[in-house]
Order: C-alpha cells, then sequence, then structure tokens
C-alpha cells in the first residue's frame, strides 16, 4: 500500500515541477519567476525526501536540509536584489 | 497496518497539495494571488511528506527529528520569501494608484525610519536599475 501512495505521491509532485518550469518559462514578469524558482525548490525538496522514503536511507535528508537553506538563502537574495539593486547594503 | 494506512494516506495528501499548489502557480491570473498557492499548499504538501517520512521511520523502529527540523525551517521560510517576493514585486511592477496610501512619503516596499519628507526615489516599471 506505501508503495502505490508513494508513486502517487512521485507522480503529484514532478508534475508539479513541470508546471513550476512552465511557470519559469512563460510569466509576464520577474517576480513571477522567483516565486516559480522558490516552488520548485520545495517541490525537489519533497521529491528528494520521497526518494529517501523509497531507498530507505536516511542519508537524504542532509541533501533536502541542505536545498532548503540554499534554495531560501538564494530566493531572498534574487528578491532582494530586484528590490534594491544590491544584495547586502 | 495501521501505520501503513497513516502513512499512505499522508502520502495522498501531501500528494495532492503539492499538485494544487503548482497549479495554482500557473492557474491564478496575478503575482498577489499566484503567492498564496506555493506558500500555503505547496509548503503543507512538504510537510505532509516529511510526516510521512518521520512515520516510516517510526514504523521501522527509529525516531528521527531530520524531518521536524526540515519542516519547521520551511514553514518559518515561506512567509519570508513571500514578503520578499511581493515587495519586489511592488517596487517594481505595481501601479501605485491602486495601492492604499501608506500614511509616509515612500512606497511600501521600502523601509521608512525618517520623519522629515523625502522625496520617493522609484525606478520605472519595466527598467531595472539601481533605485539610489
Amino acid at each position: 500500500m506505501i508503495d502505490y501512495a508513494l508513486a502517487f505521491a512521485f507522480l503529484c509532485f514532478g508534475i508539479g515541477a513541470l508546471l513550476c518550469m512552465w511557470r519559469v518559462t512563460f510569466s509576464p514578469t520577474l517576480p513571477d519567476r522567483i516565486l516559480a524558482l522558490d516552488t520548485l525548490v520545495v517541490n525537489m525538496i519533497a521529491i528528494i525526501v520521497l526518494f529517501g522514503m523509497y531507498h530507505g536511507s536516511a542519508l537524504y535528508f542532509e541533501a533536502a536540509m541542505l536545498f532548503a537553506m540554499t534554495g531560501f538563502v538564494s530566493s531572498v537574495a534574487y528578491a532582494k536584489f530586484l528590490l534594491r539593486g544590491d544584495i547586502i547594503e | 497496518m495501521i501505520f501503513d494506512l497513516i502513512i499512505s494516506v499522508f502520502l495522498v495528501i501531501a500528494g495532492i497539495f503539492g499538485l494544487v499548489g503548482s497549479y495554482g502557480l500557473v492557474k491564478l491570473p496575478d503575482l498577489m494571488t499566484r503567492l498564496h498557492a506555493p506558500t500555503k499548499a505547496s509548503t503543507l504538501g512538504v510537510g505532509g511528506a516529511l510526516l510521512a517520512s518521520m512515520g516510516l521511520a517510526l514504523k521501522q523502529g527509529s525516531l528521527s527529528w531530520h524531518e521536524l527540523l526540515i519542516t519547521l525551517f520551511l514553514f518559518l521560510t515561506a512567509p519570508i520569501t513571500c514578503n520578499f517576493i511581493a515587495k519586489a514585486w511592488i517596487a517594481r511592477n505595481a501601479d501605485p494608484a491602486i495601492l492604499p496610501p501608506t500614511g509616509t512619503h515612500r512606497t511600501w516596499a521600502t523601509l521608512d525610519l525618517t520623519e522629515e519628507p523625502i522625496e520617493p526615489v522609484l525606478t520605472p516599471p519595466g527598467k531595472p536599475g539601481r533605485p539610489s
């Protein structure tokens, strides 16, 4: 039963990542692209965690944690650059 | 058996919420409405996946706290990212006529700590550059 649910969750988050890539490619403004990249990072974290569940390994949580941190910092840096023209003032 | 059921329910709920969040990103018409979908639904979806992972580790006889750490981090950082993106959109693309007055001499996207009137320095939309 877990296998079917895991396959369903993989499918959902994979389609979600594809929709985010569509939004990154075709979006009217630049903050839209930042938002789509941030959502892509969130979907990728979910896929990494599901992959760790699929393989039964605890190694992937470190990768997910690092990915969450870098995704947050890069999104904030990008938005800050658009907002002020500089990242650290 | 009951663990399997709980983990499966969490996984299905997580998948549906994640898909709704990403579909809302494509479907909704405006950035300010589009911000709702990923910051709420996708974050909740990832939280569900992490809870399912925690349940699987508990079923195999070991309790791990990494998932709670990731969940806490995501739930803390999603509103901050949302706020920054909204401010960037206000500073670049928003029409100042549709925004309510701030009561100061700056727009919503900049922090105002001064009392004396300062002329607002805005870059026109569509033309990026340093605002100073």
